[in-house]
């Protein structure tokens, strides 16, 4: 395709995180927050027709529900899934959620409980919530709307609400091997951790982005991909696919200022 | 039989220092009219085990916790429980046993199924091991040796439930989509109060309706009838949660004396006030449900 197409940072992010899903079959598709569920659909509607996904509330559906008030449309269901089943299903590895931690460490270890000292801290999150059992039992990727040093700490994250690869914290006899990271997907790149011995590794690049900013913005040491590449822009039929999703246009407000996916030259 | 009572009846039977354990999840389905009635009660150093909602802001901001065992708390439309968030960054909650969602459940199931505790994977190699020394971990009996947590039960001493529809003989329906787990914790609780938009004389239903049905009366001491209840939170299939209190309980939070003046305003009337100071029953019956 090469026509010029028109196209949001948030719509780039949105195609970028659906390729999280990409291969992963019969799974529970879970993306929390805009984006990431923008993410899963597109993927469900595009390459990836074996996903599960829910309401986001309780019930499995085969069509992935547009974001926001929903006038007419009459959700069709394909089944039942209270929050007693998705755990069943975490604990059953048959899951992929993508989710916004408030930070992200060198290992891949992620915090959504507190940031500072945890008997008196800084600021108190939401709470591990899910992510001790997300994060050891099945798929998990990343959503970042605002790549940088507070969120890609230098140290560990102030408290270790999902696992990682870091060696130490795993004792003899754990089974570390059921956990999976697939994607970071920020709103400068995407990164994974498959470099060497787990080393974050940058994959691809949003449109006008370097590498040594990317660096320049993250806490840990990071590796360019042998085949770093520019982030796939959308093409027009991906692009009409999530004007469907997102009728009310939530992803304009899902990164700060709304730019475009082609960063002006300054 | 009748176990019909009143929220007076049920926090007239809570002494200082219980474990109580809130059902519901986040801002949905939570014993409100009951826990403003423990706000206005002199009940004290509570142990509140939860998924937590704006029951564990405001009974920390009324300093009733003196532990809170939870694996987080929101009001999900605005994500940071503004009570609870205050209160941790002042330091002022001491005990702590956050967990895993899902270990808190299999805690839950331990209990109602009288064992000590129930091994799962979740929470290893996380901060949760570390900042719950008490927790241990056991290594399988059989060949493949793989080392668990040992989830210990969260026995209650009560647990504090709202429902849809009761009746006198403490028979209970869940008529929104998700149960979530109440079940568990009226299992896991020796006493466990139910708080319901309706409750009959006698349950009597069809086959379909009698699926709403999660968990079995024998494990119920008392039905309350309080319509509007779960306010603010919501209350599926019946009503919404009401965004615009929770945004005047989020911003009492960031104002001074902001927590007196809710309690006066909102708790210490009583829950007739309460309700016409939220709109009555004609606005309360209407509040939309949450499109997610």
């Amino acid at each position: 395709m090469t026509e010029k197409t028109d196209f949001t940072l948030a719509e780039l992010m949105i195609v970028a995180a659906s390729e999280a899903w990409r291969g992963d079959g019969e799974v529970l598709a879970s993306g929390l927050g805009v984006i990431p569920r923008l993410g899963a659909s597109l993927a469900k509607l595009t390459h990836s027709e074996g996903l599960l996904m829910t309401d986001s509330e309780a019930f499995l559906v085969e069509e992935p529900i547009p974001l926001g008030p929903r006038g007419d449309y009459q959700p069709r269901y394909s089944g039942w899934m209270p929050f007693e089943r998705v755990f069943e299903c975490v604990w059953g590895g048959r899951r992929h959620a993508m989710i916004g931690p408030t930070q992200i460490d060198r290992w891949g270890q992620t915090n959504l409980s507190c940031v500072g000292e945890y008997a008196k801290p800084k600021s108190a999150m939401l709470g591990v919530r899910g992510l001790p059992g997300n994060s050891i039992n099945h798929i998990n990727s990343f959503f970042v709307p605002n790549h940088g040093r507070r969120v890609f700490v230098e140290g560990e994250v102030d408290m270790v609400s999902g696992v990682g690869f870091k060696p130490e914290r795993w004792n003899d006899g754990e089974r570390s091997d059921l956990m999976q990271i697939r994607i970071v997907v920020t709103d400068l790149c995407v990164m994974d951790y498959d470099g060497p011995a787990r080393a974050a590794r940058v994959r691809s690049l949003h449109p006008g982005v370097s590498f040594a900013e990317v660096q320049e913005k993250t806490g840990f040491p990071l590796i360019a991909a042998a085949e770093l590449r520019e982030t796939p822009h959308p093409t027009a039929d991906q692009l009409a696919l999530i004007r469907r999703l997102d009728p009310h246009d939530l992803r304009a407000t899902a990164i700060k200022g709304n730019p475009p996916g082609i960063r002006p030259a300054v | 039989m009748d176990k019909r009572m009143t929220t007076a009846d049920v926090v007239g039977a809570l002494r200082d220092g219980m474990t109580i354990g809130f059902g519901g999840w986040g801002p949905r389905r939570k014993p409100m009219a009951i826990v403003r009635e423990i706000l206005r009660s002199p009940v004290k150093d509570l142990t509140v085990v939860a998924y937590g909602g704006p029951e564990v802001g405001m009974l920390c901001a009324a300093g009733k916790v003196r532990k809170l065992v939870f694996g987080f708390a929101t009001l999900d439309a605005i994500p940071l429980e503004p009570y609870y968030r205050k209160a941790r960054e002042a330091g002022e909650l001491t005990e702590l046993m956050e967990l895993d969602e899902g270990m808190f459940q299999w805690g839950l199931r331990a209990a109602g199924m009288r064992l000590p505790f129930l091994p799962t994977r979740c929470g290893l190699a996380t901060d949760v091991v570390k900042l719950n020394p008490e927790l241990r971990t056991i290594r399988s009996p059989y060949d493949d040796g793989e080392v668990l947590i040992a989830m210990p039960a969260l026995k209650l001493d009560v647990a504090l439930l709202h429902v849809n529809v009761a009746d006198r003989l403490g028979n209970t329906l869940v008529t929104g989509p998700d149960p979530y787990f109440d079940h568990l914790f009226a299992r896991a609780a020796d006493q466990c109060y139910v708080s319901a938009e309706r409750v009959e004389e006698r349950l009597q239903l069809d086959a379909a309706s009698a699926r709403s049905n999660t968990f079995e009366r024998y494990l119920v001491t008392g039905v309350v009838e309080a319509p509007f209840g779960a306010h603010p939170t919501s209350c599926p299939s019946d009503y919404g949660w009401d965004m615009s209190h929770f945004k005047r309980y989020a911003a009492s939070a960031g104002e001074e004396g902001g927590w007196q003046a809710y309690v006066d305003e909102f708790v210490t009337p009583g829950e007739a006030a309460y309700q016409e100071r939220n709109g009555g029953a004609a606005r309360l019956g209407t509040l939309p449900l949450p499109v997610f």
